[in-house]
């Protein structure tokens, strides 16, 4: 109990910091438009979005655009942290650890959600993508994905607030490990813009999403005892 | 440890000595001649380093929870170590895949998650070159994360169809082509052993370093 009131009680104050300011959720939201933005100018040809792999195109900008405006949000969520010397603070308290990564976990899926609920209409719109066919089946693809992401993000985020190097390490960190989740959320929600949509395929890939997820929370649990120690 | 370098260093010298004579006098696989014989390299080169890896995940975890100094130098060893044997991989894979495949690169699971590990393990060295103090803790949650994740990529052969030779091309060896085995073998212990080899000298190098660091802070004291 005590474990989840600490969770929950990191989570708000995270949610408070951001409901007051909106500084991470403006700037995340802006970049993970421009991205989109970028992409259309490399594939959109002669005003009209490209025919052949249409299905491809709009997965992979989709979660491209994810992970890249994911990788700001958690650059600047322990920035704020290491600024303001609160991490230090937070670990100091007489809480589990773990669920202080737990509650950290969850206020950076939370933002990637929010992120997500303007970047799926707007690929949606912009790529003539059905992602509003199957939404069960495309949220639980996005959910797993973010969840995956943000667990590893996380933890290599904490953990890097004290190193030097931390703004280009994060991106080379996370990028080849979090690879398998940007495989599997492209390829399921690709499968889902197919005509007619492979609903096999995806629920596969949902699956792979599933057990890193299970697997890398695990793990971030695990290890972020001794990773946090000075 | 000591005692056992020398031996191993003759044993492994005499089996990379024996390797090309083994090698040329196995048999020619029937569709691809000459250019099979590139196999018995490039899949030991990928056995070396994945042990490497699987030994840099295992030491950083100790490291890890237990804090002792001689596993993390274990771990920056044999991070190096991975990387070495990843490359030889990465060369010779495309060497073979040119004429196998008509292509230098051929965007399969297999070589996607081959280039992925190396990714991973460069990215390890990285931060324990450029992460500053404390550094090295960091590396071990990156090796640990890399271990488990490299089952993930590996995996996903499986559930990718691919036009790379399946894993169970070697497992099955023993059935399909038994005259191939014995030089393929051989090839494998040789590599594991040179890895084994490498992996106790970067570790004593990494001794040395420490011992001499130490020197220099009790003369500044």
């Amino acid at each position: 109990m005590v474990f989840l009131r600490t969770a929950l009680l990191v989570l708000r104050k995270d949610v408070a910091i951001e409901v007051r300011s909106r500084e991470i959720l403006y700037t995340t939201l802006f970049f993970a438009v421009s991205c989109v933005l970028i992409f259309s100018f490399a594939f959109v040809r002669e005003g009209a979005p490209p025919q052949e792999a249409a299905a491809d195109v709009a997965a992979g900008i989709l979660w491209i655009a994810v992970a890249f405006s994911g990788t700001l949000a958690l650059g600047r969520t322990f920035e704020r942290e290491r600024y303001g010397e609160t991490l230090k603070a937070l670990l100091l308290a007489p809480a589990p650890r773990p669920a202080i990564y737990v509650g950290k976990l969850l206020g950076m899926v939370l933002l990637m959600t929010v992120a997500e609920l303007v970047l799926v209409p707007m690929v949606a719109l912009l790529f003539q993508a059905a992602l509003f066919a199957r939404p069960l089946l495309v949220s639980a693809l996005l959910f797993a994905g973010t969840v995956g992401f943000a667990a590893v993000g996380t933890l290599f985020a904490a953990m890097l607030i004290r190193a030097r190097t931390r703004d280009v390490m994060l991106p080379i960190l996370l990028y080849p490990i979090t690879i398998p989740v940007i495989i599997a959320g492209v390829r399921g929600t690709s499968a889902l813009l197919t005509v007619p949509p492979d609903e096999a395929m995806a629920t596969m890939w949902l699956g792979v999403l599933t057990s890193f997820d299970v697997v890398f929370v695990t793990l971030a649990l695990w290890t972020f005892e001794p990773l946090m120690t000075e | 440890m000591r005692k056992l370098f020398l031996p191993l260093t003759i044993v492994t010298a005499a089996l990379f000595a024996y390797a090309p004579i083994a090698i040329a006098n196995a048999p020619y696989e029937s569709t691809m001649l000459l250019i099979q014989k590139i196999f018995y390299f490039h899949v030991p080169a990928w056995i070396a380093m994945y042990s490497a890896l699987f030994v840099c995940g295992i030491a950083s975890a100790i490291y890890l929870f237990k804090g002792r100094v001689e596993a993390d130098r274990v771990a920056v060893a044999a991070g190096e170590i991975a990387v070495l044997f990843g490359l030889i991989g990465l060369v010779t894979g495309p060497l073979w895949g040119r004429k196998a495949w008509g292509v230098w690169w051929q965007w399969d699971a297999r070589l996607t998650t081959a280039l992925l590990l190396e990714l991973i393990l460069i990215a390890y060295l990285m931060v324990r070159k450029y992460g500053g103090p404390g550094s090295e803790k960091l590396a071990a949650g990156v090796a640990l994360f890399g271990m488990v994740d490299s089952v993930f990529v590996y995996k996903s052969v499986d559930w990718w169809r691919t036009v790379h030779p399946k894993t169970s091309v070697v497992t099955s060896l023993g059935e399909t082509a038994p005259a191939m085995m014995p030089a393929f073998a051989l090839c494998a212990v040789a590599f594991v052993l040179l890895m084994t080899l490498l992996l106790m000298l970067r570790v004593k190098l990494a001794q040395q370093q420490a011992t001499l660091n130490d020197m220099y802070l009790a003369d500044e004291e």
